[in-house]
């Protein structure tokens, strides 16, 4: 064992390069602050390019009675008021100021006929909200974002993979990471962290998400003691592509339903008159998933397991330039022509409502110097997030996290590191080498079938308890697995720690959502179909206590006579 | 890593890939099973799922829409993510090698890190001062086209410029000459590249012989819509001999839009 890391210091060390961390880093720097960050891919590759839909922002260009309230509203109303209802009013009301922003930055949206940022609808939104461009919004704001941070003076570490962080007297202290490239070992000295690693898709067999969702983030504060909030709280977003085989998963951005696509069976019904007559395909991602899933269920879903999807009566130009990159993904992937024929969709994993519990203002977790933002934070998006709401979240939350953490910083001394923590977390990387168990994409793929399986839209007590059982297994498996080849650019020895990570998560989710027995937003049980008062007002917790995985309730605060007051206006 | 193209065989494929590093390598065969509409990149994820799990590829979203997983697909540099197996010759192996033009990292992947230092040196968007935030979408319209690159270097790697004369201290490549575009013809920006195009981009070593836009899997029109107006602003700025004098009177250059 070798004590001979190369070291690198930095006041704000942020994790992921995705919106969130970009945002952290760009605050963080405006606050003097030195900064590295730290990302498994290439700069600019972030789940976030994928975004496709918009930015929620109640800028009121389009419907000028939009206004922070409402968003307030519809975000509390789709989060089934489970969310932190301090982060939905900071996020409604700092949106529009992130928007205005990026564009002063750089970013080039959409425009009204006056000039204006256009805005289009989507679910959940009372108005006209989601500032876009086309469908490609999420490469606007990466690269808008990728490009500011580079002129301020980030230090960006690209293809580097944290696997611990380093805590010293219960205080943040740094993190053990590795180069991706060679396999060599680098150790980050910091006085405080901004987690922004995304969400945890991978863990599921259908997903939207790319291979980089593996909970890292959430499993790294949960492994240094901080606390998991919601996890129970997985998105199905309603449409992913379901056929070829290949192309299962892939998003089809909710601007389809936006720009107005209709959801039809095989009968040609449009079912979703049946199950939300009032906002149809623009009703909530948990509803209208929910739906698609019965109807296929039922026997009417389309040959391959799906429902239609259909925009092809809008005039061809129109759908070719606000839907331009759906155009190409089924022309190429699929052979079908969406401005003629009708998609086939499903759901597909998308997005993890719950993660590390933080302060609303700050995004500080329930470890001192450890801070997260986006989707690897929990509670702005309670039990269901509104499409939208997460490039906005990105934006409002990793500023905030930046700027706590520079603040953090500058009134802390760094901590020294711990060898013996440092030498763990080496022995633990160099194992599969010795190991001699099974390839770490063997018991990847049986996660996902469990997790697809048994801890999906419908989940009831005994899937849950089987899927308990299985991850302990997997677990046992994922510790012995064995790798082949060396340290260099090696993907199976890189999936060893994603495995451990997913492992982490999907014993979380599963707790999670074994303990709440009620359905509410995205969590849905068929053994409780119903909401429960109780369960209502309290959030899940998930904390590790002396090497095991512990979970709690957390009663949700009291809301403030204001914010009660900006509900009950609701028509 | 499933695809689902376990459960649905219908035949096999031989996939030839180049596995090694900066040292060297070999091809090396692979037979995959074939899946309706599957992509390369789908396959190569069946080799180190089920035959090599240390083969080097770089991957994200699988979509299309991140430009990570460029490599060379029967000598034609495409995203693997986009090349469907079933538009490929049937009976002979795919032959699958990294970018020719960046340094070897190992198998498919190669060091593209210069890519982003040649993109710190583009001076970045400057508002014009006392804009109004005001944009038509027709201005708008006019340079989406290059913000809608997703940065797979394919054109990098297939400009002779850096493929067979590797002038990377001198000249930029067509990736950040569609990023100064963007930024050039945004219809706020007040900046003046014109100075950096000619001297740090290298833009006169570009011969127009339009490879670049031949692979860009965006379809952006790179040589035509980015290379040539900006040659064009080049010549304009410093050998047209009004400009020249007009400079020389005034002192100083204004900013065009």
């Amino acid at each position: 064992m070798s004590t001979n890391y190369e070291v690198r210091e930095h006041d704000v060390l942020i994790i992921g390069a995705g919106g969130a961390g970009l945002r952290a880093a760009i605050e963080a720097l405006a606050q003097g602050a030195s900064v590295g960050v730290v990302c498994k891919s290439l700069l600019g590759k972030a789940h976030t390019v994928m975004a496709e839909g918009g930015i929620a922002a109640a800028m009121a260009n389009v419907d000028p009675a939009d206004n922070w309230k409402v968003h307030f509203r519809d975000t509390m109303s789709g989060g089934k008021f489970l969310n932190n209802w301090r982060m939905a009013q900071l996020h409604a009301q700092e949106a529009p100021d992130r928007v205005r922003e990026l564009e002063q930055w750089g970013a080039l949206f959409d425009r009204t006929e006056k000039g204006e940022i256009l805005q289009r609808a989507f679910g959940g939104h009372t108005f006209k909200r989601l500032c876009h461009v086309g469908d490609r919004t999420g490469l606007e704001l990466i690269r808008t974002l990728q490009d500011r941070g580079v002129q301020q003076g980030v230090d960006c570490y690209m293809e580097c993979t944290v696997t611990r962080l380093l805590v010293e007297n219960g205080r943040f202290a740094g993190a053990f990471a590795y180069w991706r490239e060679n396999g060599r070992f680098i150790v980050f000295k910091a006085k405080a962290v901004v987690i922004a690693t995304g969400g945890i898709g991978k863990a599921w067999t259908v997903t939207s998400n790319s291979w980089e969702y593996t909970g890292d983030g959430m499993a790294l504060a949960y492994e240094a003691g901080a606390e998991l909030m919601d996890m129970e709280f997985v998105q199905f977003h309603p449409t992913g592509m379901v056929w070829p085989p290949g192309v299962q998963g892939i998003l089809v951005t909710e601007a389809v339903r936006g720009e107005g696509g209709i959801l039809r069976n095989k009968l040609g019904e449009r079912f979703m008159e049946k199950y939300d007559p009032k906002r149809l395909e623009l009703s909530t991602r948990d509803v209208v998933a929910r739906s698609i899933y019965t109807e296929v269920r039922e026997g009417r879903g389309t040959e391959h397991g799906g429902a239609y999807l259909d925009i092809s009566h809008k005039p061809a130009e129109y759908v070719k330039k606000k839907l331009p990159s759906m155009y190409h993904q089924f022309k190429e992937l699929a052979d079908v022509d969406i401005t003629k024929e009708p998609m086939e969709v499903g759901p597909t994993c998308h997005y993890m409502m719950g993660g590390i519990r933080v302060e609303a203002d700050t995004g500080q977790s329930s470890m001192p110097g450890i801070f997260a933002a986006g989707e690897a934070a929990a509670g702005l998006h309670g039990a269901n997030r509104l499409g939208g709401n997460s490039l906005s979240d990105l934006l409002v939350f990793g500023r905030r996290a930046g700027m706590a953490a520079a603040a953090h910083a500058q009134k802390t001394a760094y901590a020294s590191l711990d060898n013996a923590q440092m030498q763990e977390a080496e022995r633990e990387l160099l194992a599969p080498f010795s190991n001699k168990g099974e390839s770490p994409y063997a018991i990847h793929r049986d996660l996902q079938t469990v997790m697809q399986s048994l801890v999906g839209i419908y989940r009831n007590a005994e899937d849950l308890k089987r899927a308990l059982n299985e991850l302990q297994m997997l677990k046992a498996r994922a510790a012995a697995a064995s790798v082949e080849g060396s340290r260099m650019y090696n993907p199976g020895w890189h999936l060893v720690g994603e495995l451990k990570s997913m492992l982490i998560i999907a014993e979380a989710v599963t707790k999670s959502a074994m303990a709440r027995t009620e359905s509410r937003g995205a969590h849905s049980r068929i053994d409780y179909p119903d909401l429960d008062k109780q369960w209502g007002q309290k959030h899940n917790i998930i904390v590790e206590q002396r090497g095991e995985m512990v979970r709690r309730e957390l009663p949700i605060p009291p809301m403030p006579d204001d914010l009660k007051q900006v509900l009950a206006e609701q028509q | 890593m499933s695809t689902g193209t376990e459960k649905i065989a219908m035949a096999e494929t031989v996939l030839r890939v180049f596995r090694g590093d900066a040292g060297g390598g070999a091809l090396v065969d692979y037979k995959v099973p074939v899946a309706p509409g599957m992509v390369v990149l789908d396959a190569l994820h069946y080799i180190q799922g089920h035959l090599a799990p240390d083969l080097a590829v770089r991957w994200n979203c699988k979509a299309g829409k991140c430009g990570s997983c460029s490599a060379e697909v029967n000598g034609r540099p495409r995203l693997t993510c986009k090349t469907r197996m079933d538009e490929l010759p049937k009976d002979e192996p795919i032959v699958v090698m990294p970018m020719k033009s960046f340094p070897r990292i190992k198998d498919l992947v190669t060091d593209v890190s210069w890519n982003y230092r040649v993109n710190k040196k583009i001076l970045p968007f400057q508002p014009r001062p006392g804009t109004n935030w005001k944009i038509s979408q027709l201005d708008v319209d006019r340079v989406q086209e290059f913000r809608k690159c997703i940065e797979c270097f394919l054109c990098q790697n297939v400009c002779h410029v850096l493929r067979d004369h590797d002038k990377k201290e001198q000249f930029a490549g067509p990736r950040f000459f569609v990023r100064v575009a963007g930024l050039e013809m945004h219809p706020l920006d007040g900046a003046n590249r014109e100075g950096l195009l000619k001297d740090e981009l290298g833009l006169g070593l570009c011969n127009i012989t339009k490879c670049c836009t031949e692979v860009c899997p965006e379809s952006i029109h790179i040589t035509d819509n980015a290379i040539i107006p900006l040659k064009e602003r080049v010549v304009d700025e410093f050998y047209d001999p009004l400009t020249m004098l007009f400079r020389k009177m005034r002192g100083s250059s204004e900013k065009r839009t």
